[in-house]
């Protein structure tokens, strides 16, 4: 589903240039729950950018759903996202003055689906998430837990391939955090293939690989032992 | 355009935002207003203009004689040019079909009486035709005609206020008048636009009023109006036409200035015409640069909207929207908002307008008023300046890296 390879990323940071990602190689199938860890400033917030076309590579080569990404512009990105990725992010990012209904109604708007079959298909979400009730709230009246599921909703409206999530417990406390984990491994269990990215090892553990990052390379990238005691 | 789900997007937007689009389109409203009122008056300045000149047609040449100043083929400078019928013939001559109206002035002050009432007056004798060059009113009976011109026929047509200070209730059609001691019968009475001035004259035939004083041949001004379609290089050249036919006829050197003097309603009106419109393009670029203020206060307004929907955008484009889809929400936004409080402004100033009306008068404004090709034109820039002032956000907005909006601090 998304293949990565000797990918190499810079920023300019005045006269020099900082080098964030430096020549990484990932290959995630379709259906996976990977989780990619490393602290702050160790090029995982860039990577989740690359892999969701909110951002460009310098060097190497990237593809996502067999299709090589190349010679990028927004138009093409946008489509691109709008097809094939959903996106949570840690502080939710829903747009306040919409209920969230519309909210998740959004992404279907710019794909060009209609009014009345939007409103269908976005409950149907809002169901899935159980905020079937909270339909015509705004974000402001919803609590975190709440707004992050909505996120969710929002970011699976579209059917996407995969769905990237950058720290989405990171604004939560543990108890909503995990019924979100939970949202997203049952997500997983459908068949979705998951991108998370965070710096928690408790978070990291609920995915089944963990690719760990350091200075812009991968130190390890394993399967996580489950402890068979359900 | 017709999309309604775009609509939708930019009412719910105008709604959640009430204060920013109240200023954004206060700005436009008073911008446009302060344009449509200088126009307006800018118009009413010229109908002014235009009133002065409703008196005289403005195809009218009025011909008068001086004193020579310069000596010439023996004449000596000093002298004094007579004009007669005879130069009246000659220019009907020369210039043949290009004359549409004549006539000769002769002018007479006289001691008017009538009964008790008695007054002075001037006599200005004419032919026929004058009444289309002053554009006369004949309230009752006639004008001079033809027949008066060959019977030398001693008849008057007296102005309204002549009729009102010598007959007082009495009408004065078909009674006799004195003018310096002759009766002479009125067979006409007028109105002039031209005012008061113009209805204490006295018509007489030009043939009657040489016979009776002096009996001569003297012209004391010539009046005629040229044929339109010749047009206005064709005007220009017939002034100078009889110029030269004149000054060859009294033996006037071709330089001198003060002895034929020619003027020509056409070219004043032009002047004054060219004054009006030089004022009215002052006043108009002043409502240009009121309304080009009002472009960057709604740009700096949606400069700011920008800003402040920055994440909004970011998220918008996260989710699949395209730059041009971005530039097309910002820029209907902008041209509705302009568009609506354009025409608000137009409206008002519409209505200013007519409370206006002729209470300016004094100050050179007559009937301030925009006419509708004005408010089309003016609707038209309201539609640019929306989109100018919208765009350039836009633009910006359709930038925006979905990231930078995106990043948590």
């Amino acid at each position: 589903m998304i293949k990565i390879e000797n990918l190499h990323k810079s920023y300019p940071m005045g006269k020099e240039s900082l080098h964030v990602l430096k020549g990484l190689n990932l290959h995630i199938k379709e259906g996976e729950f990977v989780s990619i860890m490393g602290a702050s400033g160790s090029g995982k917030s860039t990577l989740l950018n690359i892999v969701g076309l909110l951002d460009i590579h310098d060097e190497g080569a990237y593809y996502l759903n067999g299709q090589l990404i190349e010679k990028l512009d927004e138009k093409k990105a946008a489509v691109l996202r709008n097809k094939f990725l959903g996106f949570v992010f840690q502080s939710f990012n829903l747009i306040a003055y919409k209920t969230a209904l519309e909210n998740v109604a959004l992404p279907l708007y710019y794909k060009g689906v209609g009014r009345k079959e939007r409103q269908e298909i976005a409950m149907q979400y809002l169901d899935k998430v159980e905020l079937k009730d909270w339909a015509n709230h705004l974000p402001g009246e919803l609590s975190g837990g709440q707004k992050q599921r909505v996120a969710i909703a929002r970011a699976l409206v579209t059917q996407p391939k995969v769905v990237l999530a950058d720290e989405p417990t990171g604004a939560l406390d543990s108890t909503t955090s995990n019924s979100v984990m939970e949202l997203l491994k049952e997500i997983n269990r459908e068949g979705m293939t998951v991108f998370v990215i965070t710096h928690e090892e408790e978070i990291a553990n609920d995915t089944d690989r963990i690719v760990r990052l350091r200075d812009g390379v991968i130190i390890s990238d394993e399967k996580v032992k489950k402890n068979i005691n359900v | 355009m017709f999309d309604l789900d775009r609509w939708r997007e930019i009412f719910q937007s105008i709604n959640k935002n009430k204060l920013r689009t109240f200023l954004g389109a206060f700005t436009v409203a008073l911008g446009i207003f302060i344009f449509t009122v200088l126009f307006g008056m800018g118009n009413g300045l010229k109908n002014t203009f235009n009133k002065f000149f409703s008196d005289d047609a403005t195809n009218t040449i009025f011909i008068r004689a001086g004193n020579t100043s310069k000596a010439y083929k023996g004449f000596k400078e000093g002298r004094r040019i007579q004009f007669e019928n005879e130069d009246l013939d000659l220019l009907k001559k020369e210039l043949g079909n290009k004359i549409e109206y004549f006539s000769a002035r002769v002018y007479k002050g006289v001691q008017a009486r009538y009964k008790k009432e008695s007054g002075a007056y001037t006599i200005r004798a004419v032919h026929p035709q004058h009444q289309f060059l002053e554009k006369t009113i004949i309230d009752g009976g006639k004008f001079i005609d033809e027949n008066d011109i060959k019977n030398k026929t001693r008849v008057v047509v007296i102005g309204r206020l002549v009729e009102q200070d010598l007959f007082k209730t009495e009408l004065a059609l078909g009674k006799f008048i004195e003018l310096d001691g002759l009766a002479y019968k009125v067979v006409g009475v007028f109105s002039d636009a031209g005012g008061d001035n113009e209805e204490r004259n006295i018509y007489a035939p030009v043939s009657s009023i040489q016979l009776i004083y002096k009996n001569t041949q003297d012209i004391d001004e010539i009046v005629l109006t040229f044929n339109k379609s010749i047009g206005e290089s064709g005007a220009k050249e017939m002034v100078s036409d009889i110029k030269k036919i004149l000054k060859k006829k009294h033996f006037v050197a071709k330089d001198d200035r003060s002895a034929i003097f020619v003027r020509s309603v056409f070219e004043n009106y032009q002047r004054n015409m060219q004054l009006a419109n030089v004022l009215q393009m002052i006043v108009l670029w002043i409502g240009v640069g009121t309304l080009f203020a009002g472009a960057i206060a709604i740009g700096n307004i949606m400069v700011f909207v920008v800003k402040e929907r920055t994440k909004e955008l970011g998220i918008r484009k996260a989710l699949g929207a395209t730059p041009r889809s971005i530039v097309g929400l910002i820029l209907q936004e902008s041209i509705f908002i302009t568009a609506i409080a354009g025409y608000l402004g137009i409206l008002i100033a519409i209505f200013t307008l007519n409370g206006i009306g002729s209470s300016l008068e004094d100050y050179f404004i007559t009937n301030p008023e925009v006419n509708r090709s004005t408010i089309i034109w003016a609707t038209v820039i309201l539609i640019l300046v929306g989109a100018i002032a919208g765009y350039i956000p836009a633009r910006r907005a359709a930038k925006i890296k979905p990231i930078v909006a995106l990043s948590d601090d």
